[in-house]
């Protein structure tokens, strides 16, 4: 192709590229424009760039090819896979159109525009070319050098200068001003006592607002899972011990009525036992350090019952409940 | 000496200045202030005077240029002062007889809360009058010319509270914009006949100019001299004038306004001369509306409506006699003259009895006043004398030398127009002596004093007790005085002035002066004007001393009813000016409404119809807008490719 | 084969691009399809300078490259922006450019 000067046609092998290629990159093009959601637009927007990189390195223009990669596949196609995910890449559009006749103009609109530039071309009537042999006889990178730094050396400093303008106007745009000091940790206490903890309820019934740190989940329960509340010294929950974001979800597991349950049943079950080998082991179960014998006795009656458990729980409970069950005899007997 | 003509016109627009801006701290001395200006003013007149009688004949007129006014290009106006002897006679005349007014007003004004402010205007008319007659170009005329109308307007209106006042003064005022229209287009059609207004250039080249122009002119200045002069046919608003103050009616009548008419005919005499079509209309109003007053003068009652009727008539003597060119000038001047001495005389004289009879003004509630007013009388008789041209006094020369004029104008239009002035001194003697009768003579028929609650607008001064007689009684001494000087004038200017020819030689630098060719001998003339004179009086002494005068008004006939009516001339005005005018201006209405509101509000419409579409195409999706982008790209291309193609 | 096709071909691209701008309302597909125009106009750089024999034409799409990635820095930075005001990126739900 170095030699080529003044040709009429390509190389086969080129030809064949062009028309495999060619059409990828159109498929690429149209499915960026019809997919329903944005990720997938931007994909087959970075295989059209991909091809386009491999055509322009058919063309001669290896710097650019390479930059094609680079800058745009992976740079900006991933800028803008960044935006969807922070846009939410979950939302696929609705191709509906909703404007009236905005899908009939556009499609007219670009079928005649298209039209004219390919009877544009074909008027031009080109059937010889040059080809970048001698252009890039030097090698390709020194010949753009060559014209960038004394040629086009004031656009490529103007280019500069609107790259670092549009780097700032970026930050400028995204961000946020502060309206307000930053509150120190004391003004942060002293709002905490006046309106209690932001984005937590008072506990039911008390008309106080919380002004300590939320208690941890799983406190006085038998399991310290995220999900699971701590229990107050009355042995009912404590919703605040929980995420906002699980609580508004409706995704709390109350376990406290079953391990009181399963308690009970363990020791049912051990008063058996002693009661078939004679008195021995009972101390074991004096040690129990989650002081469940205080609410044996009518604990396990009136927190665990099935009517109970499916009016307080939803229906998406989760089905490894019995796995985390398994643990409150262990603890239990240890 | 230029210098001090500036001064004749500043001393009195410095009073009305002084007095309308001074505020009520002037309140006290007002009215001296006003009058010691005029005074001023007449003294410099008479020193300008004094000073004109020393030089030659050929170098009496002067003239002081004081500024450029209005320099545009080819347009060139300038104040200006030109002080001849027709302008002279008038100074002093309207100074003279304006000071005695004035002083005459300090009595009669005495109680008018106002008179501080009366005489500001008084002094403003006097200056606007100086400047109309001083003046060296039409423009600055012009200027004087609108002065005299806003000063009449003020003051006709000045009780203002009066609602005939009001309206009186708002006639005058647009009567008068008729003629000033006419004297507006006439400076007009000079600027583009002669290239300028000034007096000197104009009148020297009238007769170069074209007739038919001139007589152009010459109808359009006749208009303007119709308004200002109450000349048949915008004498309307003479009459209606009545109701200010009697010093304005004096005024009015005899020194300024009136006159400015004839002042004007005479100054533009050249124009005149070289236009005998323009001529022609001049006498003929004059001697129809000689004849109208007269005839209107015969049938009020009213005394100030009668001589404001006479005035008329007088006034038509001087037009016709200034219509007759050379042959009158002089003599319409001097008519005005001693006119302006006896009517001043007699409107004093009127506003005297006036004062007297608890503001009455019916003639028929007056009688037998000569008792009680000696002095009014003396004064208001030789007045009267004068004014129908008894023998040896000041009427009698001035008319009778209008009459002789008339009839030596020539031709069948001379013995016409002799005709009409010869019946125009029967009628005057008529109704002059019907005056006199009712008001001095026979028995008292004086009426209780109106209540003053009732008749709205009694004139201030007047200590009327409803119910009550009048108690007739001599005016003060500032009233009397002014009466008695004027009746000098009235007895003895006319003899003055035509002794040895001297008012005629006077003004003849001026105006010319031809004798004319007179069918008729001037004794014969004098004989027929005596003849009409006692006739005149035998008839209006049949009529109103022998018999006792009822103090309700008979029916009368068709034409004393007419006559009472102003001769129609308000219906006629109503019927032929304002009824057409009213529907123009309703039609001018529906069509403004109908046909341009329709056009502006359709064109309106349709503007907003369209942009209500249009604006359709701005939904502000940026889409949208995008389409349209393209579109045109689109079309862009197209159009290259088809003019490469091309 | 001549290179010409290379030129039809980016007619085509850029075409699809546009109808791309016209027809989607998500701000970052219509920005991605403005891309794919720009893509599509260097590659008729590209070609050009083939064509030509020089490079040129390959200076030029270098700085539409430079411009392309200020635009986007930018343009996604006003997506952004939009986005966290209005919590939408429709183009169609910032229409207030109408009275």
């Amino acid at each position: 192709m170095s030699a080529m000067l003044a040709a009429s046609t390509t190389s086969t092998g080129e030809a064949v590229q062009f028309w495999v290629l060619g059409t990828v990159a159109v498929i690429g093009a149209l499915s960026t424009v019809l997919m329903r959601k944005a990720v997938h637009s931007a994909l087959s927007l970075a295989g059209t760039m991909i091809v386009l990189a491999v055509f322009y390195l058919a063309n001669g223009a290896y710097f650019l090819g390479i930059v094609q990669i680079v800058v745009y596949t992976g740079a900006i196609m991933m800028l803008f896979l960044f935006v969807v995910m922070l846009v939410g890449v979950t939302a696929a559009d609705s191709l509906h159109e909703t404007l009236k006749g905005q899908r009939w103009l556009a499609v007219l609109c670009g079928l005649g525009f298209g039209i004219l530039l390919c009877a544009g071309i074909a008027n031009a009537s080109l059937k010889t070319w040059n080809g970048t042999g001698t252009a890039n006889a030097g090698g390709n990178v020194e010949g753009l050098a060559e014209l960038i730094f004394t040629k086009y050396v004031f656009a490529f400093e103007i280019t500069g200068a609107l790259l670092i303008t549009a780097a700032v106007g970026a930050m400028v745009l995204t961000h946020r001003e502060r309206v307000e000091g930053r509150k120190s940790q004391r003004e942060q206490s002293q709002d905490r006592a006046r309106r209690g903890i932001p984005g937590q309820p008072a506990p039911s019934g008390s008309g106080w607002p919380l002004v300590t740190p939320a208690p941890a989940p799983g406190v006085y329960a038998r399991h310290n899972a995220v999900d699971i509340p701590g229990l107050l010294p009355d042995g009912s929950t404590a919703e605040v011990s929980v995420n906002a974001t699980l609580r508004e979800r409706g995704q709390i597991r109350d376990v406290s009525g079953r391990a009181l349950a399963a308690l009970a049943e363990l020791e049912r079950r051990a008063g058996d036992w002693r009661q078939q080998r004679g008195g021995t082991g009972a101390t074991v179960v004096r040690t129990d350090p989650s002081g469940s014998t205080r609410y044996r006795p009518e604990g396990g009656a009136t927190v665990y019952t099935p009517e109970d458990e499916a009016g307080r729980q939803s229906a998406d409970r989760p089905a490894d409940d019995g796995a985390n069950d398994g643990h409150a005899p262990e603890g239990a007997a240890k | 000496m230029e210098n001090l003509i500036g001064l004749l016109v500043a001393a009195p627009l410095l009073g009305a200045a002084v007095l309308l801006c001074g505020g009520r701290a002037l309140d006290r001395v007002g009215h001296w202030l006003g009058t010691a200006l005029a005074g001023v003013s007449f003294l410099i007149g008479a020193v300008l005077f004094a000073d004109m009688l020393g030089e030659e004949t050929s170098d009496r007129a002067l003239h002081s240029h004081l500024f450029s006014w209005i320099p545009v290009g080819g347009f060139r106006a300038d104040v200006g002062f030109q002080l001849d002897q027709l302008s002279m006679t008038f100074v002093l005349l309207i100074t003279g007889v304006g000071t005695l007014i004035h002083i005459y007003s300090i009595g009669y004004m005495e109680h008018d809360e106002r008179r501080r402010r009366f005489f500001g205007y008084l002094n403003l008319f006097l200056a606007a009058m100086l400047l109309l007659v001083l003046a060296d170009n039409y423009l600055l005329l012009y200027v004087g010319w609108e002065g005299v109308g806003l000063a009449s307007y003020l003051l006709i209106g000045f009780w203002q509270h009066k609602p005939s006042a009001a309206t009186a003064a708002k006639k005058a005022f647009i009567v008068n914009r008729v003629g000033d229209v006419g004297l507006s287009i006439a400076i007009m059609l000079m600027f583009t006949t002669f290239g300028t207004f000034a007096f000197a250039p104009v009148l020297s080249e009238a007769d170069r100019a074209g007739e038919g122009k001139l007589t152009a002119i010459g109808l359009m200045l006749l208009l303007a001299a119709c308004g200002k002069s109450a000349q048949v046919p915008l004498q309307s608003w003479l009459g209606d004038a009545m109701e200010g103050p009697t010093p304005v009616s004096a005024l009015i009548h005899a020194a300024t306004m009136v006159t400015a008419g004839v002042y004007l005919i005479t100054r533009s005499g050249a124009i005149f001369n070289a236009a005998p079509d323009a001529q022609t209309a001049v006498v003929t109003v004059g001697a129809v509306t000689l004849l109208f007053g007269a005839i209107v003068g015969c049938a009020k009652d009213d005394i100030k409506k009668a001589l404001a009727g006479s005035t008329m008539s007088q006034i038509g003597y001087m037009i016709l006699a200034a219509g007759l060119g050379p042959i009158g000038y002089v003599f319409a001047i001097m008519h005005l003259v001693t006119h302006g001495f006896f009517k001043a005389g007699l409107f004093l004289g009127a506003g005297s009895v006036m004062h007297a009879m608890n503001d009455e003004v019916d003639m028929r509630k007056y009688g037998g006043l000569r008792r009680y007013m000696p002095i009014t009388f003396a004064t208001f008789g030789l007045g009267y004398l004068a004014i129908i041209g008894f023998p040896g006094l000041s009427g009698f020369w001035s008319k009778d030398k209008i009459i002789e004029a008339a009839f030596a104008k020539g031709g069948t239009e001379g013995w016409i127009l002799g005709a009409a002035t010869l019946l125009g001194a029967a009628i005057t003697a008529y109704y002059m002596t019907r005056v006199m009768l009712l008001t001095f003579f026979g028995e008292k028929r004086w009426q209780p004093a109106p209540d003053p609650h009732k008749t709205a607008g009694i004139e201030p001064g007047a200590e009327a007790h409803p119910g009550e007689l009048p108690h007739p009684h001599e005016s003060p001494k500032s009233m009397t005085i002014p009466m008695i000087v004027l009746a000098f004038g009235s007895v003895f200017a006319g003899g003055l002035f035509s002794l040895n020819d001297a008012f005629v030689n006077w003004l003849e630098p001026v105006t010319g002066h031809d004798h004319g060719d007179s069918p008729l001998s001037a004794a014969t003339v004098t004989a027929g004007t005596m003849v009409v004179l006692v006739v005149g009086v035998a008839l209006a002494w049949a009529q109103y001393g022998r018999r006792p005068v009822p103090v309700t008004a008979p029916r009368g006939s068709a034409l004393t009813r007419a006559a009472r009516r102003d001769l129609l001339q308000d219906d006629f005005n109503h019927v032929v000016l304002v009824k057409p005018g009213e529907y123009l201006t309703r039609g001018l209405d529906r069509v403004d409404h109908t046909l341009v509101d329709g056009a502006v509000n359709g064109a309106a419409a349709s503007v907003g119809g369209l942009s209500g579409r249009l604006r359709k195409l701005q939904n502000g999706y940026a889409r949208t807008y995008a389409v349209s982008m393209f579109g045109g790209a689109a079309v862009l291309i197209a159009a290259t490719l088809l003019m490469r193609a091309v | 084969m001549n290179p010409v096709n290379y030129l039809y071909l980016a007619s085509l691209l850029f075409t699809i691009g546009a109808a791309g701008v016209l027809l989607r309302r998500n701000a970052i597909v219509v920005f991605m399809c403005v891309e794919l125009m720009l893509n599509a106009c260097n590659l008729a750089f590209v070609a050009f300078s083939r064509l030509h024999g020089n490079l040129d034409g390959q200076i030029v799409a270098f700085f539409t490259m430079v411009v392309a990635a200020a635009e986007v820095v930018v343009g996604l930075a006003i997506i952004v922006t939009v986005f966290r005001s209005r919590h939408s990126a429709s183009v169609d739900d910032a229409s207030l450019m109408k009275l």
